[in-house]
């Protein structure tokens, strides 16, 4: 590895991390895509301070921008307070007018500047090491590096001081403001935390992978865990394992390293959003088949329970009354068989004692209107699931 | 260019015909469905997909080797529809909310875009220039046959609309009621989301991924504030969509250096500012004009009442009493007392004020209106 690729991927893991601790909050307090807004309404924001300072490096850029940012919030928050659209409406009608207005600045002077839009908004990491910061002939690595540094530093610290109060407000803000942290100043300076780390980062990254790296990490960790701390630490090693993995796989494609970092997080979050043991599309459609199988079986029993005459309880007449699928029926069949709640006798299903405990204690259940008893009393008699 | 010109030129000039009428009925498409995404709160939709057309795009040309505009819609139409049911699975299937799930396809669709993009241009043999003009649209790029192709979605468009206008509006308002009805709201559903994919992906060329929500959106919420109808939301925001296209394209050509994507957004934010502001019964101006003038009927009422309670001490309803009295109740003032006047419910003389018959029936209706209030 040369120098260069260490450096590259040092900046990107940085990014990763820096953008994976905003991100988590954005992603529990319902607003990922307020990043999305920021990303692009901060474009006028550094087309002023371009226009000002004429010094794509200069910090006015990203003060600008960030400001831009914190405008976007307010607006998005005062034309939803008039209540004349919904919140996601108004995020759709502040960002593309300010990347409008921006875009149209650049236009109106694209002949004596050297700004274009796809270069604020794509971002390329390949071109980190070039920019270094050089202070008295001493090479201190690349300027990036600097930059994404230190708005990780100041997540890290605001996040270890804020951190209760972020955690109280996010999940309760009605206690929060009880107890009297200000949810707005929480509120805000999470946003502001948040367009400064999309200004900082997208310089090295572009704009759509640092909406990317918000929310995507902290999204495959939510499916994964409940626990906050958790959840963040989760983010943290899916945004650095992006960085890392996407960088090699675009130098072997020869690709955009922003776009293989994008899609490594995309694969990532298809493979959680699979296979996650309890919130994974397999296991909760697993449950949903086990759980429907286990009602019919209720049903079942409870019919049998109610008829002692042999003609009701025979196999073939249970297909046809309860009118199931023969697939069905079986499979309701042989969970019963093998919890032992029925005995099979000449074809006449009939219930066993177990079965008529079972079917005695979940009647009461069902007008006692205890649904959720239901599930405890499942573990204590079943000995298989279905 | 003043707009008489711009009209002349639109008889004699091929292509700024056909770049105002591709806008213009773009808009009409844009506002018609846009309606329905904002009213199901799926506003964001629209920008989430236009993002997820971009990797179709990328492979329809990778896999066809052609920059065909019509192969290339078909990408970002199949790329478009796999984004948006994905966003329904996550939404329906985990506990991530409709945002989060937005984001994701949003971002992850995208960077896979820009990955295949950037793959394509070191592939030795592309000619691959012009697949970009998807990410910031190019209006100047509208063809013939693309304003065709609009019309023609926008034909079937109306006509499903009429056909399914029951079921849709019932689907908007109340979907559980829609279910027990028995209509499939999953069809219902599928098909009201490929159209506004379709929508999106028709706009790509025009406007642009980043700007195609706010075609989406815009004319929609303007719409919103004149009327309660559904029909009339449709039409309106259509209009709204279509003259935002014209007046977009015309600014943009009266100028150098204007690109139209941003300028028909541009004029669209403005007919919703304007709409936020003056519509008649949402408006801010005429809520807040409504707000002072209740206010002031309240003050007014106020002091009546307070007048009748002394009047009510005194055998003669119309003895004269100081104006002084009333500085003890904090709702007079020299502006109210008069306006009682001009109503002819009080008589002011020197320093002094009376109350009329008149003014005593009054505030004795208003009193006992209060009071059967209370007693509710």
């Amino acid at each position: 590895m040369t120098n260069a690729q260490i450096e590259i991927q040092l900046v990107a893991s940085l990014v990763a991390i820096a953008c994976a601790i905003p991100g988590t909050f954005l992603v529990l307090r319902k607003m990922a895509l307020i990043s999305d807004a920021i990303s692009h309404s901060i474009l006028p924001g550094i087309v002023i301070g371009f226009f000002l300072t004429h010094d794509l490096n200069s910090p006015w850029l990203i003060i600008f921008a960030a400001l831009f940012g914190v405008i976007t919030v307010v607006l998005v928050e005062f034309i939803q307070k008039t209540g004349l659209v919904k919140e996601d409406t108004a995020i759709g009608l502040v960002f593309p007018a300010l990347f409008s207005i921006g875009v149209i600045m650049i236009a109106k002077n694209a002949n004596d500047v050297h700004l274009d839009v796809d270069a604020v908004l794509l971002g390329e990491l390949a071109f980190t090491p070039f920019d270094r910061l050089i202070m008295n002939e001493v090479d201190l690595g690349p300027k990036s590096l600097w930059v994404v540094g230190s708005i990780l530093m100041m997540t890290l610290i605001l996040l270890i001081t804020f951190f209760k109060e972020l955690k109280l407000s996010t999940f309760d803000v009605g206690l929060s403001s009880a107890l009297g942290f200000s949810p707005v100043v929480i509120h805000y300076g999470l946003m502001t935390v948040a367009s400064v780390t999309t200004v900082g980062a997208f310089d090295s990254v572009g704009a759509i992978l640092v909406v990317a790296l918000m929310i995507a990490p902290a999204a495959t960790a939510y499916l994964l865990t409940d626990n906050l701390k958790k959840m963040i630490v989760l983010a943290i090693l899916f945004g650095v394992f992006s960085a890392i993995s996407g960088y090699w796989m675009a130098h072997f494609l020869d690709a955009s390293i922003a776009g293989s970092m994008t899609t490594v997080l995309g694969i990532l979050f298809l493979l959680v959003y699979l296979l996650a043991p309890n919130r994974g599309l397999f296991s909760v459609l697993y449950r949903q088949k086990q759980q429907r199988i286990e009602v019919s079986m209720l049903t079942f029993l409870l019919h049998l329970s109610n008829h002692n005459e042999e003609e009701e309880r025979h196999v073939n007449h249970l297909r046809e009354h309860i009118n199931w699928q023969k697939v069905q029926a079986q499979s309701v069949l042989d969970l019963a068989l093998k919890n032992n709640m029925i005995s099979i006798d000449n074809e006449v299903v009939s219930l066993t004692r177990k079965g008529k405990e079972f079917t005695a204690e979940a009647i009461d259940y069902i007008l006692d209107d205890k649904k959720a008893a239901i599930e405890t009393m499942k573990s204590r008699f079943f000995l298989f699931r279905g | 260019m003043s707009i008489t010109d711009y009209i002349e030129l639109i008889f004699t000039d091929y292509t700024l015909r056909t770049i105002t009428l591709g806008t213009a009925v773009l808009g009409a498409i844009c506002g018609m469905l846009g309606s329905f995404a904002v009213l199901r709160k799926q506003s964001l939709l629209g920008d989430a997909i236009s993002h997820a057309a971009l990797p179709g795009i990328a492979i329809a040309f990778l896999v066809t080797g052609t920059k065909n505009g019509n192969v290339l819609l078909v990408g970002a139409l199949i790329s478009g529809l796999v984004g948006a049911f994905w966003i329904r699975g996550i939404t329906r299937n985990t506990h991530l909310k409709s945002d989060t799930a937005l984001g994701i396809i949003l971002s992850v669709f995208f960077g896979f875009g820009m990955l295949l993009l950037t793959f394509i241009q070191k592939q030795p043999n592309a000619n691959q220039a012009g697949l970009d003009k998807y990410l910031f649209g190019q209006a100047a790029t509208l063809m013939e046959k693309d304003v065709m192709m609009m019309s023609i979605v926008m034909g079937i468009c109306l006509i499903v609309l009429f056909v399914f206008w029951k079921e849709f509006k019932l689907l908007l308002f109340d979907a559980d009621y829609t279910k027990t009805l028995g209509f499939n709201i999953q069809f219902l559903d599928i098909l009201i989301t490929s159209f506004i994919v379709l929508a999106i992906v028709l706009g790509l060329q025009t406007v642009g991924v980043v700007l195609m929500s706010a075609m989406l959106l815009a004319p929609a919420a303007a719409a919103r504030q004149w009327t309660n109808s559904l029909g009339m939301m449709v039409f309106l925001a259509a209009i709204f969509g279509a003259f935002s296209g014209v007046f977009g394209t015309w600014i943009s050509a009266s100028s150098n250096h204007l690109s139209t994507g941003p300028v028909i957004v541009l004029v669209a934010s403005v007919f919703v500012l304007f709409s936020f502001v003056f519509s008649p019964s949402r408006g801010l101006l005429f809520r807040e004009i409504r707000f002072i003038q209740n206010r002031n009927d309240l003050e007014l009422h106020k002091t009546l009442t307070f007048m009748y309670h002394i009047a009510m001490d005194h055998e003669n309803r119309s003895h004269p009493h100081a104006i002084k009295i009333l500085n003890n109740f904090h709702g007079f003032s020299r502006k109210s007392l008069r306006k009682l006047e001009n109503k002819d419910w009080v008589k002011v003389e020197g320093q002094m004020w009376s109350l009329t018959e008149k003014g005593y029936y009054e505030a004795e209706n208003l009193y006992n209106q209060l009071n059967q209030n209370q007693d509710d």
